[in-house]
Order: C-alpha cells, then structure tokens, then sequence
C-alpha cells in the first residue's frame, strides 16, 4: 500500500440555480483496501460527491486525483479502473442476467477466456449462478443488488463506488452485500460505500459525514462514538408510560437525545452531565439508570445539532380518540393471492386502542399488501379486515373515514402548493368552512410550515414534506393512523421528530399501524408481527422478540438480530 | 471529445437496443401494428371522389322529355337519384343531411325545351355547407345534362350545339382516384410518426430508468451511444416502410412504379432525419411522456398539414408555402408520390433526396451536439 488512491482537496460543487452549494470545501483521502462510508441523510450531498469521483459531474472548485489522473481530462483512462453502481443498480429490467453482465463486459473490453472466468468467478461470488436466464426485472431487490455488483466489479475496477447499494433492500441482503465487499477489500480494491444506514456506517473503516453538503466528520467511525463514551445510558424497569416518561425526560437540559427501545428508554448525555434523578422524573420505584455501549448514531446525533426535544405541539391539537372498541384494527385469516402466487396467506393480528403497531419483514414479504387490504385499498382474497368494529368489505368508505393514511413516498400533489395540498385533503375527508380553515391553520402552525405554504411540496426538504404528509393524515382526526414506510431515507434527527408526533397522538388513544425496514424504529412499537413470505412468523413486543433469539453468544441482541434469525429460521425449516 | 469507435462496443449496444425492442410490445405496436391501421384509416376512410352522391329529382313536369332526361340522371355512375314530386319534402331530405342536393324539373320544361329562342330553366338546389360535395353535385347534374342535350340531337338527326368535345385525361392517375393520391402522403405522416416515436422514448428511457449513469460511467463514447440508438432504429424504421408500401401495393391496391432500391435510398435519408427528431427530445427533455408528447406535435401536425400530403401547397397562402419548404416530410412525400405513381423521375427523386439529406444531417448533428458524456 503505498499512499491514497483517491484525494479530495477543497472540493466545491454548485449547481445553477440553486442557492446552496451541494459540496462545500470536502477534503478527504480514500484508501485501498478500505470501506469509507459516505453517510448522510437525504441531501447531505452523497451522490453528487459519488458521481463527481465517477466523473459524471466536474467540480466546480478544488481538486480531485485518483490514481494520479483527474477526473476531468483522463476521464477515458479512469473509466478502465472505476466500477460505478448508481442509485437503483443501473440494470436493463428487460434484459436477464446474463445479458446485463454481457453487455458491461463487452463494454468494458473483458473478452475471449477472461470472460469466461469472470463470469464463473462473478456468478459463483453472487450465488446468481441458477439465475443467470432470469430477466433483471423479475429478481429481488437483493438479487438485482448483487447484479448490479457484479457489473459494476467487470474489468477489476481499483475503485468502487457504490450509491447508496443498501436502499430497497432487507437487512439479510444487505449483510450479504457487506460480506461481498468485505472480500473485495482483502484484494486491495478501495471502495466507496454511500448509505443513510447508521448501522452500516459504524462498520466501515473510515466514514465522512455528511450533512447539507458540509463535512461533519472525517475519520474512523469509532473516534466519533468515543466522544460520546460514558454518556449512553438507558432506564430499565420503567413503571408506567414509557412514552410520557420520554417526553418528561426530553425536556431535561441534560439529555441531548433519547429514544424507546422496547420497554425502556435509551437517552444520551449533554456533555459533562450527571444523569438527573428518576424519583424527580416520575419514572417509579423500580426505575434505574444503566450504561450502555454508545452508538455511531448517538454521535451522528450530537454533530447534528442534538436532538429535537419531546414535546409535540400536534398531539395538543388532535381530540383524544375515545370509543367502544377495545380492538380496533382486525385481520382474521386474511389472504391475497395475485394469480397463483399468494401475496399475504391467513394472516392474523388483533392491534388495541392506543397501541402502536409493527408490520415488519423483507422486501416483497407481503407487508404492503396486507396494508393497502386494511384500508380498503385491495378487496382480500378470503378472510376478514375491521376496523373499528366495520368490514372493509362492505362498508370500506366507512371505515376509511376513520383512517389517516399516510403512504410510501407521501404521496402528496407535486402541483399544487402546501396550502392547497392542506386544503385538498381536509376537503376530501369531509371538513369545510370554518372548521376546515381552523384546522388548516392549526396544521401550519404545529408543524411551522408558514415558510412553505406557496411552494411546492417536491421542492421542500424531505423533513417537511413528511411533516406535511402527516399534516394531510390527521386532519380529520382519524382514530386510527396507518404509516407506511413513512420515515424511508429521512435523517436521523427529523425521524426522532416523527416519532415524537406519533407518541404524542398515541397518548391521546390514537391508535398506530406502521410499516418499517429500520429496525430501530420497530423499538417504538408496542408490538410487532414479522412477515416473511406472505406468512406472520412471529409475533409480540419488541423485548419477547429479542428474547426469543438470545444465545449465551449473543446475549444481548439488537432488533436487527431477531430479524434475521427469525427469518432464517423460517427459510431454513422451508 | 472522443469519437472513436469500438466494434465490440457498438454491438454490444446495438445488440442490448435489438433485444430490448424484441422484448417491448410498444416498440412492435408502433412499428408493426400502427402503420397498418393508419393505412386503413387513411386508405379506406378518406376519400375525396365523391362516387355515388345522394340527390334528389323533383319530377314537376311527366312529359316524355323530362322522363327522358330523368332517365339519363339515373344512368350516371356518380349520382344515386332519389324521386320526389314536391319541393318541400327534398328541402326537407337536403337539411337531414339524407340527399347533397336536388334537381327541379319545372312544369314548363318540355315547352320551353321545344322553342329554340328560350332558356331551360332547370333548377340544381345543393348543400353549400361541404362547397366541395356542392360542387361536384352541380358539375356532374351539369355533366348529366350535356350529356342528355348530345344524345338528343343525335337522335332527333339535329346538328350537335356543342363545337368542341372535352376528352379528359388524368395523367399518372388514370383512374383518378383519389386514394392513389392520399397513400404516399399517409406513408409519410406515418413514417413520420414512428420515426420519431420510437426514439423519442429510448434515451429518456434510460435517464428515467437510471441506466445511463451506469453507461455513462463506462468507457463507452458518445458516438457508440448515438449510433446504438440510432442503428436498431434504423432497421425498424425502414422494415416498417417496406410494410407499408406492400399493405398499399397488395391489399389497397395502389401502383408502385418505382424501383425499391430508390424507395429504400430516399426512405434512408428521410428515416435519418425522423429518427434524428425523435432522438433530439429524447436528449433534451429526459422523460419519456414529455418526449413523446412533443415528438407528435413536433412530427405529426407538420406532416399532416404542411408536407403536401392532404392538403396541396400549391392552395396555400404566400407565406405558408414558405414555412412548408422547411418540413422534410414535404421533399419524401415529393418523392413518394413520385415513387408511386410516375416512377424514378431522377430531377425530382434527387432534389427531395438532397433536402432530407440535409435534414437528416441537421437533426442527427444537433443530437450530437446536445448529447453530453457526463449529467450536467
């Protein structure tokens, strides 16, 4: 090894119309034979840095080197040794496999016996070997990510570069894709790894973090989690309400952040600050503080600024929701089928007033399937979906007017403003006059969208479009809300903020259904079902899953664990 | 700037681009299924003869010699004659829209026929809201009646009131029919239409479907990309022209006198131009409803209103006939017409062909200049 292969000096880029820079005076060295995590929320500038390297973009002050060479002027000879996977893996859909791999080794001059080796190499590497007639479009996120991989690894690239390879895809696959690199690594290729995973983040060697364009952080993702030794902490044996012993302990000036894991709350110090006393706080008898090991995110945290405090101005506006149904939402052996592939089979889940509920599973597992059947968006196959005590299939306007649901990607209109994205929804869910007005009013003011209220919801930050999602959700006071996905690709102190909301409403008896792939998030719930193909294989609160896959090895493991042992479990009695 | 080209690349693209239109359904729909039905519409829906025109007779007069020349009414291969004995009621028939028009022969038409001194009134009411229908119904009673007037006096021994006897010939379209005059303009539209549709999608295709990073970031020139894009294309293109000249030829039966060689060179050059245009807002619009929306502004309302095809230029006012000489699809339905019903007429198969050139050159170099080798 003898110096960096890649040298960042100064970098700048400044797109035209926009204000901000996109890259703001970015300076680093990757290394061969190293992982450096490109870690950021949405808008930090990942990808613009990715593609400056891949010499897609030109900087627009500063310097960069890699292997020597610019960029710029060789960009012909640097293409012989970059690999480069964009965003959403840069796959023909329509071409299969072995297609897609011909096509980049014709591209990139690998010919003749090489090839053929390559390709047994590749295949083998990727397990794609049984697939290789398969259409790119027909494989599984993870599928298509290894794909993607092995075009991107045709022509031995020195430098691979790898946008954000872990979106779209479950945590088992992204373990795998870990693996893969890892072995790429050991033969002295330097790779560059972009994700908004924190937990991905903490693996790498060396990470520049990032946030709107600035360099937050550059170095070992250890050195930055020690700045935090000592100050992680968690309250076990919490009597009472987690949830309002969360939002008393976040209006404490000691603690910098905290989130719900389970039945406990995990909070981070301020700086030289002594936990603060749990009589005080109200947490009861058996209430006691113990140190746990800090997290990449902890620190991720603190370099943003803190967290954003416990108190939700939306939860004073929604009307406590108060019924006779003790179970509010109901599956009873519900089943899709689309042709002869089953999507959701016999599924079974019972969610209590004031409860928040977890779907949980892999990539086509069947969760949003058995969503969009919850709220009367598909007709199930067979079997029962209530809510509030109606049958969506016979009544499903019924039912849905008692629902807030907030879709994938927020699903708001790109063409009309936030005002009129506000006044559309209430409309629709029966709200006028005055009354609409009001509650228009109070939407702008406990979410602060008074800065946004012409613009276009595609031009906020993705922080406030999810606010005004949820703003369009609940404006109608639903009992129940259903969530899905709504935190994807959201940075770490704007999801905190989310789920303060959502505490906040279930407080009030709100009740909550919620889709995730961060299994952090799924701490927040106060049960979880996990799906895995089409089925719940398990069930319960997030402490009875953890459990279930405690090994005197592991003895303490994380959500993420359960999760993959559960459904590896699963596929292996199949 | 590179422009070197790699043979191992280019058809590597090329073949990536011929397997997926092999697997689009919408790419064999646009050049496969859309020509033909547009053929049909144009070849059986339009048509400007006006064989068999409804009319109506009101008969005032019974004498032998308004039944003589009624006669001759219902002998015309252009009229189907609908007898009446009031006004009233073919006024009627006429507003319904049931007859284009009606003739009156008056009560006085045989007295009035018989003195020499006077005028035969004989009265042709037609439709003036279609001027054209209106024109042919009163040209072919006219006809109809010249006719009967010969007839007469040839058979009553008279000398014939008509010096000069008209014998029309239409020149390259013997039978003048109308539809060997609309199917090389409807070719032209249509070549038009799928020129440009079919590459209007494939690069905002790839911007949309985030592929083109991915070659972007190969070693893969610029020139490689245009002609991976444009080659396949090519070949569709020039397939579906054939198509459309056999459909004509064999099934609605119109002459082709030209040499196929020739239809292949001038359709080259017109499908470079096409294509070129389709190409264009692939690259500058990046999406492929946006391209394809302005690919049939772009291509289908010049060709259809400004090439000559329908409409003659000739007809048009001053500065018109200017804007058209810049529609390629004027100079290939110069040569198509020409192609079908003259044969190789050189002076103007060149001409048309240096213009498309031209034209082709224009649009394929602007691609060229806008296709850029990174994302800004």
């Amino acid at each position: 090894m003898t110096g960096p292969l890649v040298t960042l000096e100064s970098v700048r880029k400044i797109f035209p119309d926009v204000k901000q820079p996109a890259l703001e005076e970015i300076s680093a060295q990757l290394w061969p034979g190293r992982i450096t995590g490109l870690v950021g929320p949405d808008g930090a500038g990942k990808t613009t840095l990715i593609r400056l390297m891949a010499g897609l973009l030109s900087p627009t002050s500063g310097i960069i080197r890699i292997g020597g060479l610019s960029p710029g002027e060789d960009a012909v000879k640097l293409r012989e040794f970059i690999g480069y996977m964009p965003q959403k893996f840069g796959l023909y859909e329509d071409l299969s496999v072995l297609e897609n791999l011909e096509l980049h080794a014709d591209l990139r001059g690998v010919v003749g016996d090489a090839r053929a080796a390559t390709f047994a190499r590749l295949l083998t590497f990727t397990d794609l070997g049984p697939f290789t007639a398969r259409h790119a479009g027909k494989l599984s996120g993870g599928m298509k990510q290894k794909l993607g991989l092995a075009c991107a690894l045709l022509g031995q690239p020195r430098l691979l570069l790898l946008d954000e390879p872990g979106v779209g895809v479950d945590p088992i696959s992204r373990r795998e894709l870990w693996r893969m690199v890892q072995e790429l690594i050991d033969q002295g290729i330097a790779v560059v790894w972009s994700t908004a995973y924190l937990d991905e983040a903490e693996l790498c060697q060396e990470v520049l973090l990032m946030n709107e364009g600035r360099l937050l952080f550059y170095g070992k993702p250890q050195d930055l989690t020690n700045r935090i030794c000592d100050r992680s902490l968690q309250i076990r044996h919490v009597e009472g309400d987690r949830r309002q012993l969360l939002t008393r302990v976040l209006r404490r000036p000691e603690i910098m952040d905290g989130v719900i894991q389970g039945h406990n709350l995990r909070l981070v110090l301020r700086a030289g600050c002594a936990p603060p006393n749990l009589l005080e706080l109200d947490a009861g008898a058996g209430a006691e503080w113990v140190s746990v090991a800090p997290r990449f995110e902890d620190a991720f945290i603190e370099a943003l600024g803190g967290g954003p405090g416990g108190d939700s101005v939306l939860a004073q506006k929604i009307r406590p929701a108060v019924g006779a149904y003790q179970t509010v939402v109901e599956a009873v052996d519900l089943t899709k089928k689309f042709g002869d592939f089953t999507a959701t089979d016999h599924v079974n889940f019972a969610v209590k007033r004031g409860e928040i509920f977890g779907l949980l599973g892999p990539n086509g597992a069947g969760k949003s399937t058995t969503f969009r059947m919850m709220c009367g968006l598909l007709v199930p196959t067979s079997g029962t979906a209530r809510v509030m005590g109606i049958d969506l299939k016979t009544s499903a306007s019924d039912a849905r007017q008692q629902i807030g649901y907030m879709a994938q990607k927020f699903s708001l209109y790109g063409s009309l403003s936030v005002r009129q994205n506000l006044i559309f929804f209430s409309g629709v869910y029966g709200l006028k006059g005055a009354r609409q007005r009001t509650v228009v009013d109070e939407m702008i003011d406990a979410f602060r969208l008074q800065p946004y209220l012409d613009a276009a919801p595609d031009s906020l930050p993705l922080g406030f479009k999810q606010r005004l999602a949820l703003a369009c959700a609940v404006m109608h006071q639903p009992p129940i809300l259903f969530l899905d996905e709504p935190t994807s690709g959201v940075d770490p102190v704007t999801r905190r903020e989310f789920w303060t909301h959502i505490n906040g409403v279930v407080g009030n008896g709100v009740t909550v259904m919620v889709t995730t792939h961060f299994m952090d998030e799924a701490e927040y719930c106060d049960r979880i079902a996990l799906v895995y193909r089409g089925g719940v294989i398990a069930a319960g609160t997030p402490d009875q899953l953890k459990a279930q896959v405690s090994t005197p090895q592991n003895p303490d493991p994380s959500m993420e664990d359960a999760f993959i042992t559960l459904v590896q479990g699963q596929a292996h009695d199949n | 700037m590179t422009t070197n080209v790699s043979l191992r690349r280019l058809r590597a693209l090329c073949r990536k681009e011929t397997l997926q239109i092999l697997r689009d359904p919408s790419s064999h729909i646009i050049a496969f299924l859309l020509p033909v039905v547009m053929l049909f519409i144009f070849g059986y829906g339009i048509n400007l003869d006006s064989t068999a025109l409804q009319i109506g007779l009101v008969m005032e007069d019974a004498s032998p010699e308004a039944r003589h020349f009624a006669d001759n009414l219902y002998g015309s291969p252009y009229l189907r004659v609908t007898t009446g004995f009031n006004r009233q009621a073919m006024q009627q028939a006429m507003t319904s829209g049931r007859i284009r028009g009606y003739v009156v022969v008056p009560s006085d038409f045989a007295e009035k026929l018989e003195r020499p001194a006077e005028t035969v009134p004989l009265l042709v009411v037609t439709d003036g809201a279609e001027p054209n229908t209106a024109n042919f119904v009163e040209n072919y009673v006219r006809g109809a009646w010249h006719g009967w007037l010969v007839q007469r006096a040839a058979e009553r021994g008279e000398a014939q009131p008509i010096e000069i006897a008209i014998e029309s010939r239409f020149w390259f379209n013997t039978a003048a029919k109308s539809r060997n005059y609309i199917i090389p303009g409807s070719i032209t539209i249509i070549m038009t239409v799928i020129g440009t549709l079919l590459t209007s999608l494939v690069i905002a295709r790839e911007w949309e479907r985030g592929t083109m990073e991915a070659l972007l970031a190969s070693p893969m020139t610029r020139t490689e990309l245009l002609l991976s894009k444009l080659l396949p294309y090519y070949v569709l293109g020039i397939i579906s022209l054939f198509l459309c000249v056999g459909v004509s030829r064999f099934i609605l039966d119109v002459p082709f006198r030209g040499s196929l060689l020739v239809l292949l060179g001038v359709g080259s050059l017109f499908m470079g131009g096409s294509l070129g245009m389709g190409l264009l807002f692939s690259t500058l619009l990046r999406n492929q409803f946006n391209a394809a929306q302005a690919a049939l502004n772009a291509a289908f309302l010049p060709s259809l209103m400004l090439s000559g095809s329908f409409y003659e230029i000739q007809s048009m006012p001053g500065f018109i006939r200017a804007v058209t000489y810049l529609i390629p699809a004027r100079y290939f339905v110069t040569a198509m017409q020409t192609l079908f019903l003259a044969g190789d007429i050189w002076p103007l198969i060149l001409s048309s062909g240096l213009f498309l050139l031209l034209s082709a050159v224009f649009f394929i170099g602007l691609v060229a200049l806008k296709t850029r080798r990174h994302l800004e």
